[in-house]
């Protein structure tokens, strides 16, 4: 019993060593994006006076929202060491499928007849593509070993595709439905607040808090870590490794659908080239936020933060009149920057050892 | 023996030293890995060097090697003092090192990994692709191991890469060739073959620096022994001086010597029955042929057998790893079918062969590692109750004496005998009614090795049928109630413990092999 006592106490103090150690050593690199974000919010309180109001707040957090979004599906992928370039097709496809269900409905040609769905039939129907492309990307890699980045990159074209297909390239404008088809009220999704706050804003929130219970407190999440840390010795646990990971995709292809419905709901119209390079944004947010591309380390609170370093950013630089090619020359800059200190921190723990 | 020991620095001066470690002190954040070591090389000789996991050994040949740089002390080499800041600045300096987790690269050819870095080229630009493949070949073939050079490493066994990290180093020319546990994956004609290599070696003038956790292979090779512990350098003498239990004391400062303990409690009903298990070989014959066997509960298994004897093979059969295989597998009764998963929940578990590769995952914490296989145990509702986690990790740690202060460390930071017993932790939470134990002592130290092996036989004890795979004869005939004997492929022999001997052993390990040879 006393031993007990004093085996535990024992831990106790080396973990609290332990921690002090981390935080002297590294709290500035553990904790980069924070500070990054914290200093950014600084910098543009200060040198601009519009970026302080609160309705330039609510525009800004509205974009990181969707950056977020997509980012936190992303972020399940490349912990298992993949990565999906389709997400911002799945963007367009799944607005151009909301958009056509409101304006069009859905024809049934044999029996002449057009269907009419109420706004939740047309999210959820959207929602199911979005998951369904994912689904296809995740049968590609798992079960027919194509590479992540080709399979991705095959249904980015052909999710794009379609959503140019859809409406032969045009747009479906003013998506607020007819009041006899029971379909109204599709733009609340992107107009309403709740709190004062915008719902995409919710959502991001309600998200990711669902990711980070998931991979800290599930099997599902745990399992998707050691996928990406170490396949082989994943598989020789037991671990499922083709669902899971065929999973991940299909949580990507999910989030992609939710932010499709959100921007459409925003614009009250779905463009058919919506989305394009948003892939590259959400990667850049997962990996600002230090998750690995190697897969198997990283978090979903460091990406929500990274999408709002990217947001926070570019943001600042409109209000400040600097060009978007400069825009495009500093994010860039500020991404790199991010993986060069990610390499030092690797380093030092790896030091430590 | 201590009057021995004390005698022997005087002898020592007898022959040269190539090069001497003065002083050499290494601190890494929170721990003193070498403290005031001094450690000398003698000119043309096998200076072994020996102490448990964490003595410091690696350290300090990384130190030697350039990988590392001391915090305190110096190196002289030939009386000059040198200060290699990498691999490559030693190896100018003509140290080279094999080092013990395999350093080889998967996805290129043999050739091509022995000439990694060192290319032979056509004015600095392109590869001579036909002088590297034949200089690669003749070199396997004076380790009389002629692998293919045009053969992808990935497609290797670990003792035919062993071998490949040998012919990388000798392809360098160098003056001193320090091993790091070369024989870890190495059987028993392997390294008779490499011995024979040192032996040349030594002959052509390199001066050999040997690590290795067999003590009676050092008494072979070793002409002059350091010991260490605990970072300090507890010992120096010429190995003519010395015995077994010599170093054994040096090392652990207590008498490890253990021998084959007969089980105490009665074997149950036959809780693994294995039959007709085949598995078909790329390109015709077979890697597992037709074997069969049945194991009862408390009982030990021993499988012994040569690199290459299928024993890997058949356990990734049993597994389920291997689609291709066929025959039947009953535990408890029942037929199993389906994948990995499938048969872990069913009470079947394997302790993998390679920890590192196979078995860790090394970015997760030590608990995360434990915990990965038996997740769905700790289920509540939807979540992972932390509490139930916890309960279990401790358990463990504190039933296989794991030392980690925190169990939220990394995997990595544990020695190599603890990480393998978090493996067996992880195995264990999955309450296995079999345990497949896949060489589960490589490259681990003695004391660590004893635990394993008064693991197993705890676990036998409480009524756990155990299938225990090496290469080592001496660990099959302390650990085994049962031994069998595999080569090419099939079981050659079936031998009670009261029956078991070396030679026969030996005997049955090479049933086949003879045969190869006449045919071609």
């Amino acid at each position: 019993m006393a031993d007990a006592k004093l085996q535990s106490s024992e831990t106790v103090s080396i973990a609290r060593t332990f921690r002090g150690r981390v935080t002297l050593q590294g709290l500035l690199v553990q904790l980069r994006a924070f500070i990054a974000l914290i200093l950014l919010l600084t910098f543009f309180t200060i040198v601009s006076e519009p970026f302080t109001k609160e309705s330039n707040q609510i525009i800004l957090a509205k974009q990181v929202a969707i950056n977020a979004i997509l980012g936190i599906g992303m972020t399940f992928v490349i912990l298992t060491g993949g990565i999906d370039l389709s997400v911002g097709s799945i963007v367009g496809l799944t607005g151009m499928i909301a958009g056509g269900l409101i304006n069009e409905g859905l024809v049934l040609e044999p029996l002449n007849k057009v269907v009419y769905f109420n706004v939740w039939m047309v999210g959820l129907i959207s929602i199911l593509v979005g998951m369904f492309v994912g689904l296809i990307n995740g049968i590609l890699i798992t079960r027919f070993n194509v590479a992540p980045f080709i399979a991705t990159l095959g249904t980015l074209y052909m999710a794009r595709g379609f959503s140019l297909l859809r409406n032969n390239g045009a747009t479906f404008p003013n998506l607020i439905g007819k009041p006899e088809l029971h379909n109204t009220g599709f733009p609340k999704l992107g107009a309403g607040t709740f709190l004062g706050l915008p719902y995409s804003i919710w959502i991001m929130i309600g998200l990711g808090l669902l990711a980070i219970f998931i991979t800290k407190k599930t099997p599902f999440g745990r399992q998707v870590y050691a996928i990406g840390g170490n396949r082989r010795a994943a598989e020789l646990s037991g671990v499922r490794v083709k669902t899971i990971t065929l999973l991940t995709y299909v949580i990507s292809g999910f989030c992609a659908a939710v932010v499709g419905l959100i921007v459409t709901s925003q614009l009250v119209a779905s463009h058919p080239s919506t989305g394009e390079t948003w892939e590259l944004n959400a990667i850049a947010a997962v990996v600002l936020g230090g998750t690995s591309l190697a897969g198997g380390r990283g978090t979903i609170l460091g990406t929500i933060v990274g999408a709002f370093v990217i947001g926070v950013l570019r943001n600042g630089m409109i209000l400040e009149g600097l060009s978007s090619f400069w825009q495009m020359v500093i994010t860039g800059f500020v991404i790199i920057l991010a993986v060069i200190i990610d390499q030092v921190q690797q380093q030092l723990q790896e030091r430590k050892r | 023996m201590a009057a021995q020991a004390k005698v022997a620095p005087e002898g020592l001066l007898l022959d040269d030293v190539i090069l001497r470690a003065e002083q050499i002190t290494k601190i890494y954040p929170g721990t003193v890995a070498l403290n005031k070591v001094d450690f000398n090389v003698y000119r043309g000789k096998v200076n072994v060097l020996v102490g448990e996991n964490g003595a410091g050994k690696s350290t300090l040949m990384k130190i030697l090697a350039g990988v590392e740089q001391p915090t305190e002390g110096r190196l002289l080499l030939e009386g000059r003092e040198i200060a290699p800041r990498s691999p490559r600045e030693a190896e100018h300096l003509g140290i080279g090192i094999i080092y013990q987790e395999l350093n080889l690269f998967p996805n290129l050819n043999v050739s091509e990994n022995i000439f990694i870095a060192h290319e032979l080229t056509h004015g600095g630009v392109v590869i001579q692709q036909q002088e590297q493949e034949r200089r690669a070949r003749a070199l396997l073939e004076r380790l009389e191991h002629p692998i293919d050079p045009k053969m992808l490493v990935q497609d290797l066994r670990i003792g035919q890469q062993q071998v490949v990290e040998i012919a990388k180093a000798l392809a360098l020319d160098v003056r001193i060739l320090i091993m790091d546990e070369p024989t870890s994956a190495l059987s028993d004609a392997e390294v008779r073959v490499l011995f024979k290599v040192i032996d040349e070696l030594k002959a052509n003038g390199v001066t050999i620096i040997y690590i290795s956790h067999k003590l009676e292979e050092l008494l072979q090779i070793g002409d002059y022994i350091t010991v260490l512990r605990d970072g300090h350098k507890v010992a120096e003498a010429p190995m003519s001086q010395v015995n077994l239990a010599w170093i054994v004391e040096r090392m652990v400062g207590r008498d490890t010597a253990s021998d084959y303990r007969p089980p105490q409690h009665p074997f149950g009903d036959v809780i693994l029955r294995v039959e007709g298990m085949s598995l078909p070989k790329h390109g015709g014959g077979e890697l597992v042929s037709d074997v069969s066997f049945s194991l009862r509960a408390g009982e030990i298994l021993g499988i012994y057998g040569l690199m290459g004897a299928g024993r890997t093979e058949l356990f990734e059969c049993l597994m389920g790893l291997r689609p291709q295989a066929t025959g039947e597998v009953w535990l408890a009764g029942k037929k199993l079918s389906g994948g990995i998963d499938q048969r872990i929940a069913h009470g079947l578990v394997l302790i993998p062969e390679d920890r590192q590769r196979e078995g860790l995952v090394p970015e997760l914490s030590v608990a995360h590692n434990m915990l990965l296989a038996s997740l769905k145990r700790y289920l509540q509702r939807f979540f992972l109750s932390s509490a139930k986690e916890n309960a279990s990790v401790a358990r463990m740690i504190n039933d296989l004496a794991i030392k980690v202060a925190n169990p939220q460390f990394p995997v990595a930071s544990l020695s190599g005998g603890n990480q393998q017993k978090v493996v067996v932790a992880k195995g264990l939470l999955t309450e296995p009614k079999v345990l497949l134990m896949d060489e589960p002592t490589r490259g681990i130290d003695v004391g660590a090795k004893q635990e394993i092996f008064d693991l197993a036989r705890r676990l036998a004890a409480r009524g756990l049928g155990i299938v225990f795979v090496s290469t080592e004869l001496k660990e099959i005939m302390t650990i085994a109630d049962r031994i069998l004997v595999m080569s090419k492929g099939k079981i050659t022999r079936e031998l009670s413990r009261a029956e078991a001997t070396q030679q026969a052993l030996v005997e049955a390990s090479a049933i086949g092999h003879e045969l190869v040879r006449k045919d071609s």
